[in-house]
């Protein structure tokens, strides 16, 4: 039966929970493919996470590798194809956890990078797993920066083949999915030398372990880097090359070629290819990041509404936690991004949908916006939500701290999503040059890209707002931050000329305001946040209280986020004293109004109890029950040995003989 | 094995240094001879082959916690092989041997031991003690429940005081009510102190100590009427048993109720205990700890980031020259400088409050005691908000590693997950917040009706008396000097001034619509933690600014005086809102404190590696691969890589049972 303190919660709710989902997955039949995709998955028992906390590296990697293997069975009985509409719930449902990710990775990167020819011979046996794939890019010494990688392949004409090597320690692959044990082929990128000179990064099919005995390759060392915060069930390697050879077909030749005769050829734009690697870092944002965050917010929230401690009026019962301030600050603004990032997340796919067809009219146009786009948002959702879901779960108190809580996983999941894919700063760092190099344009009065035009409008410098009520128009709270992305990115710009003008080189100019200019494009991606979301409100029905809720949720983002920065609103005196006093009451006022749509907030997200695995957060809020029964299957309550090994002799007065 | 120099980056950071390091180490200390003396415990450790093992990153939690339990049993006898008797040289030999990681000894030697010191009678003490003291009784301390942790007065356990038999019934009524938590208690100790809701003569009589035996002495078997375990995995703490207890009618003597204080006679009669400053004493000392791990765990993290961030090359800054040290880039410096700053503030309040702490109870029966309620209020807030900003920062660290961070061989993620309960236990941060907030607003009270208060709070006098409207008012202009750590003090004095005075200002206007106090008291919290935040982080930059005068050495004093500088500094330009808001700055004058903070982490740049030298950890205890002492980083990594327990065989069982078959099938 449900805990009747969450039931109460459900009671009240202003809106119509099951409209909300549909909202949330596009529309009511999306939703009902998920829930079918879900319930086949979780009532299929070789997928089941009841486990996952009581095991070890080895047990949860064999698990990931038995399931991937399931998967293929799983699909082909329920008739679900990789291009079906079922295809993409499928990760969701599994919450993550299963091998062969990289591979494909592997065989996207063949089909973006490889001629027909190659593609013809390497994907039939990808997709029928007669080989295993991973992507080998990242080295112990070298990541985001692809440059200064250090594995080398050379041309050796007299065999048509080329000979890759790991010419020190640095240079080792390291980190790359699926390597460290599963995979026998990798794509590896290395310095090409022809001749003796050097072209540049490629990449290379190789094969690292044996097809039929899986044991390493004849100059292949590999093996699995050992443990990490999370990802227990990924066996992310190493490799080592020496004088390995590869066939000169190898080397993945859409865009370059090797001649037999050593000639160096180029051929084609790789712009293509560059907006594919653009948008695997906004692929990512739904499953990676927004997922986790829900799922904490779910766990928490629900937590929040069945633990009571303390009294918040003498001689009545304790109260809920939910009711306390301090706590409704932690979560409701959490919650609240989780709505203001997937409208922006529906925004970013809309446009690369459209300027992936532009794109295939030879128009790249787009490319430099959604390149800086893509950065920009990769790094402040990824830093946004990770920073969220350690609130959700110290907002647990103790009981956050159990992995069974299920908040201590989603936190070092969600946390690499920080690193992957490009380094948080040095992204912020690309949007951030591409935002100067507007601004000088604009300012000049050249055209400029659709999503930075606000930077050359002429605005007010005052906030109208006259009471608080006033800071409940999106109007007032957008150009607020409007008014601040461009204060930030103008004076940056003119920081920037001053330093050169003065004589410094310009790369240190650069760097000398890179805190700046990181601050800057952070600043931008917010405006663009709170203004996508107060649009996305309006657009939405006022029936079944929708938008209403979405209302209040929008406006709690845009004043967090203002509580939480005053000194860039109240700088130039944009905003005034008085003002944030206004802000700060209506900010505080939105969570008691929140407060009461909370729970059915977090039950509109429609998770499984299998997907949260939460003694928690589950949907009935008997927590402390779960709590109980699922300690009691962990493993440390089986007889240890420690007793009779070291406590029997030290119980028995070892000591009292000293 | 051969012996590796010390990577070339390392050793020219070392060379350009502007101050011994040694002489720092010696501040931190406490004095050149506490450091040799720390050494040489720290020597006895590393050269006891007993201490060795591999690193527990690859081991199951069984055999961590098997592991722990090996250690803890040797340490027990070798400390008193080895005559270390006083605390703080326990507190060392146990962080060397454990690595600065919990054990399951821990609650019997920190709380067990002396809660029967201080609250058993003579009699109890003769029956407990020794056995104690010899480990043929383990104990630990049962205090908080699955339902109720920082609230102690909603615990349900009840003992039921039956004058038939004279003893008391402990249960557990609900699922709410059954122990959880408590270190030690799965699967180590035999007994356990038990707090429990006290019934006699039909009335209950709060919350009393209990001793309670649990386990055989013998066989170990839980005792009928006992259900004890392990609460299963933690996002850390292998090492440690934590455990649940339910009791159902488990009848112990009475004389096993802690008795010094309050008593239950045989015929059942209540005698009260004479009220008692000194609980008081022990928080404040055990929230002392926490500040000092606070500093220690980030200067931890704080060694390894700025170690590596040395020895790393990538990418460029000039066209056409080598990689630069990822040090050079004015974003990484930014993200690791003002953490370094906030991890040597937060060692001085550490060692202020602990010497504070043993001037007021130096004798506990001459010493004057009248600090000690501002000192409680004052450490609550501290112990929240250092460990709320060592948790962040220590974070912060491992992504300036970026991935290489997330390996457990990097030696942080262990430092979090190890320090980042400390926001939890010892009371709630946000609950320790509000005590402090709600001894800030006695203050300010005491201070609008005329009188004086004396202490930290002691600005508050300054605060005008005629400013009664309920708007905020700005701030008592001072004039700052941005170079002068006094004059940010003063800065820093004037925003806790403004929020303390804001905070209780709203609560007044709440109460004012007729609001109930407790009422009025939640819809004021958000701005209530505000002021407390701001009280200790003025509290710290006093602090830290006030050590800078008591060092001799002008060298380590000028490297110090930039550091302070940078944290009181940061602080500013992190919070610039509020000291805006107030009127205490301008925004010119916040643009000088951002460019100012720009041109210090240049000056600290050639000191960051000494800095972090000055911490003085040992490889061992240090537990990183990046922040080794030598540098040596990549040669490392693989050798530690090769350890995984994936790599155990060339070919991975799960190849011929999952891989091969579906190779075949398809």
């Amino acid at each position: 039966s449900v805990n009747p303190d969450l039931a109460s919660e459900r009671q009240t709710a202003s809106f119509c929970v099951e409209k909300l989902t549909a909202l949330l997955d596009g529309g009511a039949e999306q939703t009902r493919i998920r829930r079918a995709v879900v319930e086949a998955i979780q009532s299929d028992p070789v997928f089941s996470r009841e486990n996952q906390y009581f095991q070890t590296q080895n047990e949860r990697y064999e698990a990931a590798v038995m399931k991937a293997v399931h998967l293929q069975k799983k699909m082909h009985e329920m008739g679900w194809t990789e291009n079906g509409p079922e295809y993409k719930y499928i990760y969701r449902a599994l919450s993550g956890d299963v091998a062969f990710l990289l591979h494909r990775v592997f065989m996207r990167s063949i089909s973006v990078l490889g001629s027909d020819k190659q593609i013809a011979k390497w994907i039939p046996l990808a997709t029928q797993h007669q080989l295993i794939g991973s992507y080998a890019q990242t080295e112990l010494g070298h990541g985001t920066y692809l440059q200064g990688l250090e594995t080398t392949a050379v041309f050796d004409i007299t065999t048509q083949e080329f000979i890759l090597n790991t010419p020190k320690i640095s240079a080792m692959k390291w980190w790359p999915g699926d390597m460290g044990r599963s995979a026998t082929h990798t794509v590896v990128f290395a310095q090409l030398y022809i001749h003796g000179k050097c072209y540049g990064i490629h990449p290379f099919i190789v094969q690292i372990r044996s097809l039929q005995d899986h044991s390493l390759c004849p100059g292949i060392t590999a093996g699995d880097i050992g443990p990490k915060m999370n990802f227990e069930h990924i066996d992310n390697g190493y490799l080592m090359l020496k004088n390995v050879r590869v066939p000169r077909d190898n080397m993945l030749s859409k865009f370059c070629e090797v001649r037999p005769d050593g000639t160096y050829v180029r051929q084609g734009s790789q712009k293509i290819n560059y907006f594919t690697m653009t948008t695997v870092r906004i692929s990512l944002i739904s499953d990676e990041v927004l997922t986790p965050l829900m799922k904490a917010c779910t766990i928490a929230i629900r937590y929040s509404a069945v633990r009571r401690q303390s009294k918040l009026k003498p001689g009545e019962q304790e109260a809920k936690i939910l009711d306390y301030q301090t706590q409704q600050e932690k979560l409701l603004p959490q919650l609240a991004a989780v709505y203001a990032f997937h409208f922006i997340n529906d925004y970013l796919q809309e446009l690369f949908n459209r300027g992936y067809r532009e794109i295939q009219r030879k128009n790249f146009d787009m490319l430099p916006e959604l390149h800086a786009l893509s950065s920009g948002f990769k790094a402040v959702i990824t830093h946004h939500c990770t920073a969220a879901v350690e609130i959700c779960l110290r907002a647990c108190g103790g009981h956050g701290y159990s992995l069974l809580s299920g908040l201590p996983s989603l936190y070092t999941k969600i946390l690499a999503s920080c690193i992957y894919e490009g380094e948080n700063t040095i992204l912020l760092l690309q949007t951030a040059r591409f935002l100067i190099k507007c601004f000088m344009a604009a300012s000049t009065g050249q055209p400029v890209p659709p999503s930075v035009t606000y930077l050359a409008a002429e605005k007010p410098g005052k906030c109208p707002a006259k009471n608080k009520l006033d800071f409940l128009h999106p109007d007032i709270y957008t150009e607020a931050y409007q008014h601040v992305a461009v204060r930030l990115i103008s004076s940056t710009a003119t920081k920037l000329q001053d330093l050169i003008q003065s004589g410094v080189k310009k790369y240190d100019a650069w760097n000398q305001c890179t805190v700046q200019l990181v601050q800057a494009a952070k600043a931008h991606c917010h405006y663009i946040t709170v203004k996508n979301f107060a649009e996305t409100v309006e657009t939405l029905e006022t029936k079944a209280g929708i938008q209403r809720i979405m209302k209040h949720l929008c406006d709690l983002f845009a004043l967090h986020g203002i509580f939480s920065n005053t000194g860039a609103f109240l700088h130039d005196g944009y905003i005034s004293a008085a003002q944030m006093d206004m802000v700060t009451a209506s900010y505080l006022d939105l969570l008691a109004v929140i407060r009461k749509d909370a729970v059915p907030l977090v039950d509109a997200f429609d998770f499984t109890d299998e997907s949260l695995n939460s003694a928690l957060g589950s949907y009935d809020g008997q927590v402390y029950q779960r709590l109980y029964e699922w300690a009691q299957k962990s493993p440390t309550n089986k007889m240890s040995p420690a007793y009779e090994r070291y406590l029997k002799p030290l119980l028995h007065n070892t000591l009292s003989k000293l | 094995a051969f012996a590796m120099s010390v990577n070339a980056d390392l050793r020219r950071e070392r060379a350009a240094a502007t101050f011994q390091p040694e002489l720092l180490t010696h501040i931190l200390d406490g004095g050149a001879e506490r450091t040799r003396r720390r050494k040489e415990i720290e020597a006895l450790v590393l050269n006891d082959p007993d201490f060795q093992h591999e690193d527990l990153n690859f081991l199951s939690r069984s055999q961590r916690y098997e592991e722990a339990i090996r250690k803890s049993s040797l340490m027990v006898m070798k400390l008193r092989e080895h005559g270390i008797a006083d605390p703080e040289e326990i507190f060392w030999f146990k962080s060397f041997v454990h690595r600065g990681r919990p054990e399951p000894l821990d609650l019997h030697l920190g709380m067990f031991l002396p809660t029967l010191l201080t609250q058993a009678t003579p009699e109890q003490q003769d029956r407990f003690f020794m056995p104690a003291w010899n480990l043929e009784i383990i104990g630990t301390y049962a205090q908080t429940e699955m339902g109720h942790g920082t609230h102690l007065r909603g615990l349900e356990t009840t003992a039921t005081y039956d004058p038939a038999t004279q003893e008391f019934i402990l249960n557990s009524p609900t699922v709410t009510s059954i122990k959880w938590w408590p270190g030690g208690l799965g699967k180590t100790s035999n007994h356990a102190i038990v707090l429990a809701q006290l019934y006699t003569q039909g009335q209950c009589k709060g919350l009393h100590a209990f001793i309670v035996p649990i386990r055989q002495l013998g066989t170990h078997e839980p005792l009928p009427g006992i259900t004890v375990g392990d609460i299963g995995p933690k996002f850390g703490y292998d090492e440690m048993d934590n455990g649940y207890l339910k009791m159902d009618n488990f009848r112990i003597p009475r004389e096993n109720m802690l008795m010094k204080y309050a008593q239950v006679e045989p015929d059942g009669t209540y005698v009260k205990p004479v009220s008692d400053k000194l609980t008081y004493g022990t928080m404040v000392f055990i929230r002392s700890i926490i500040v000092g791990d606070s500093a220690r765990s980030l200067s931890r993290a704080c060694t390894i980031a700025i170690r590596y961030s040395a020895v790393r090359h990538q990418s460029e800054l000039k066209p056409g020259e080598p990689e630069p040290q990822i040090l050079d880039y004015q974003t990484q410096q930014y993200k690791l400088f003002p953490l370094l700053a906030t991890a040597y503030a937060f060692h001085f309040v550490g060692a202020y409050i602990k010497d504070t702490y043993h001037r007021i109870s130096g004798d506990i029966n001459e010493g004057d005691l009248s600090e000690l309620p501002e000192l409680h209020a004052l450490t609550a807030g501290l112990k929240a908000f250092t460990s709320w900003t060592a948790n962040a920062g220590i974070e912060e660290c491992r992504m300036a590693c970026g991935g290489h961070g997330y390996s457990r061989c990097s030696g942080i993620p262990d430092i979090y997950v190890t320090f980042t309960p400390s926001c939890t236990y010892e009371g709630e941060n946000t609950v320790m917040m509000l005590q402090t907030a709600r001894f800030l607003v006695k203050s300010y009270t005491q201070v609008s009706s005329g009188q004086q208060v004396t202490g930290t709070v002691s600005y508050l006098n300054d605060l005008s008396r005629q400013r009664i409207q309920p708007q905020h008012v700005a701030a008592r202009a001072v004039s700052v000097r941005i170079n002068d750590p006094a004059s940010l003090v003063e800065a820093y004095k004037a925003r806790a001034a403004w929020l303390v005075e804001a905070a209780a200002k709203n609560l007044q206007a709440e109460l004012n619509h007729r609001r109930s106090k407790e009422d009025a008291w939640n819809r004021t919290s958000v701005d209530l933690v505000r002021a407390s935040e701001a009280h200790c982080h003025y509290v710290v930059v006093k602090l830290f600014t006030a050590k800078l005068s008591e060092i001799s050495n002008a060298a380590v004093r000028a490297v110090l005086t930039n550091l302070c500088l940078l944290y009181a500094l940061f602080g500013i330009s992190r919070n610039t809102g509020d000291f805006l808001q107030a009127g205490i700055l301008t925004s010119a004058q916040t643009t000088q404190v951002n460019q100012h903070v720009k041109e210090l982490l240049a000056v600290i740049r050639p000191n960051a590696v000494a800095l972090v030298d000055s911490f003085d950890f040992h490889d061992v205890h240090l537990g990183s691969v990046l922040g080794r002492y030598d540098g040596n980083v990549y040669e490392n990594m693989f050798e530690w890589a090769k350890k995984s327990p994936l790599n155990k065989t060339e070919v991975h069982a799960s190849f011929h049972k999952h891989l091969k078959p579906m190779q075949a099938k398809l």
